[in-house]
């Protein structure tokens, strides 16, 4: 049990860190992919540990929030393509105060 | 059975890290289909057939799909030069072998299973069917509602809006007939 869950938190903290480390935008969702799933794997171990089927319908759910959020973070995607012709996260910065970018 | 539990656990670690540290986005889809499959069989063992099936249709299959196709349109920095490199059979052992070795997992666990040797007590689908029409029916129709709301999102994020204005159209911008 515990060597599975620290598994599960091994994948998430892959996920947290490609998050943290890439700008490419495409590269952001798929690390928020790798940590839904290690979160959802800690359900599925945990329905397992106590021979419970709520783990697994947690793991439905989960999946039906990753598919809706994937697809909208992809039109998202296209959408910031075509504005700004890159996929660089930081070419974003236009709600910033344009003092501080001066500062920075 | 827990030597199969830690060699799928650290094919699902290695093509994790490889899917986040390459700079290549198909190669790294690659890498991390090769991961959920390799989850889907840590399910496997862990008890949860049905589980282990949705994550290959759902997320290797359907989720996927639709990163390619976006990488696809997006056409991300590939010229004919990157294209032949991506042709070379070279980029393609490591995944192969991975998926090799998770195939091989899978086909002693369904001959394992099938007769009875293994330790673990599966939670069948039928009680996961159960459970989710019973006990969670109302978690279910909120979900079907997310899952509309993400239809329409989608389609209203991702439909492209006319560049170049008819020429009939620019005394009239509103559209309407005259």
């Amino acid at each position: 049990m515990e060597i599975q869950i620290l598994f599960a938190a091994i994948l998430f903290l892959i996920g947290l860190v490609g998050f943290l480390v890439r700008r490419n935008i495409i590269f952001m969702l798929l690390s928020i992919e790798i940590m839904l799933n290690s979160a959802a794997l800690v359900f599925v171990i945990a329905g397992s540990h106590w021979m419970q089927a709520d783990g697994q319908v947690m793991f439905i759910f989960i999946l039906t929030v990753s598919a809706a959020e994937v697809s909208v973070g992809l039109a998202l995607i296209l959408q910031m393509y075509h504005h700004f012709k890159t996929l660089d996260a930081d070419a974003l910065k236009k709600l910033r105060d344009k003092q501080e970018v001066e500062k920075t | 059975m827990n030597t199969l539990f830690f060699i799928a656990a650290a094919i699902a670690i290695i093509s994790s890290v490889l899917a986040i540290s390459n700079r290549n986005a198909i190669h790294a889809l690659l890498y991390l289909i090769i991961s959920l499959l390799s989850i889907s069989i840590v399910f496997y063992i862990l008890g949860a057939p049905l589980i282990a099936a949705l994550e290959v249709i759902v997320y290797a299959g359907a989720i996927m799909v639709l990163f390619i196709f976006v990488v696809m349109m997006l056409n991300m920095g590939m010229e004919e030069e990157t294209e032949k490199k991506w042709l070379t059979p070279r980029m393609w052992i490591l995944p192969s072998v991975l998926a090799a070795v998770l195939l091989v997992i899978f086909l002693y666990l369904l001959q394992a299973f099938r007769n009875e040797k293994t330790g673990v007590e599966a939670i069948n689908p039928k009680q996961v069917g159960i459970s989710l029409f019973t006990t969670y029916l109302i978690a279910v129709e909120i979900a079907g509602v997310l899952l509309l709301a993400g239809i329409v999102g989608a389609y209203h994020l991702g439909k492209q809006r006319k560049k170049v204005i008819h020429r009939f159209m620019v005394k009239n911008p509103s559209g309407r007939k005259v």
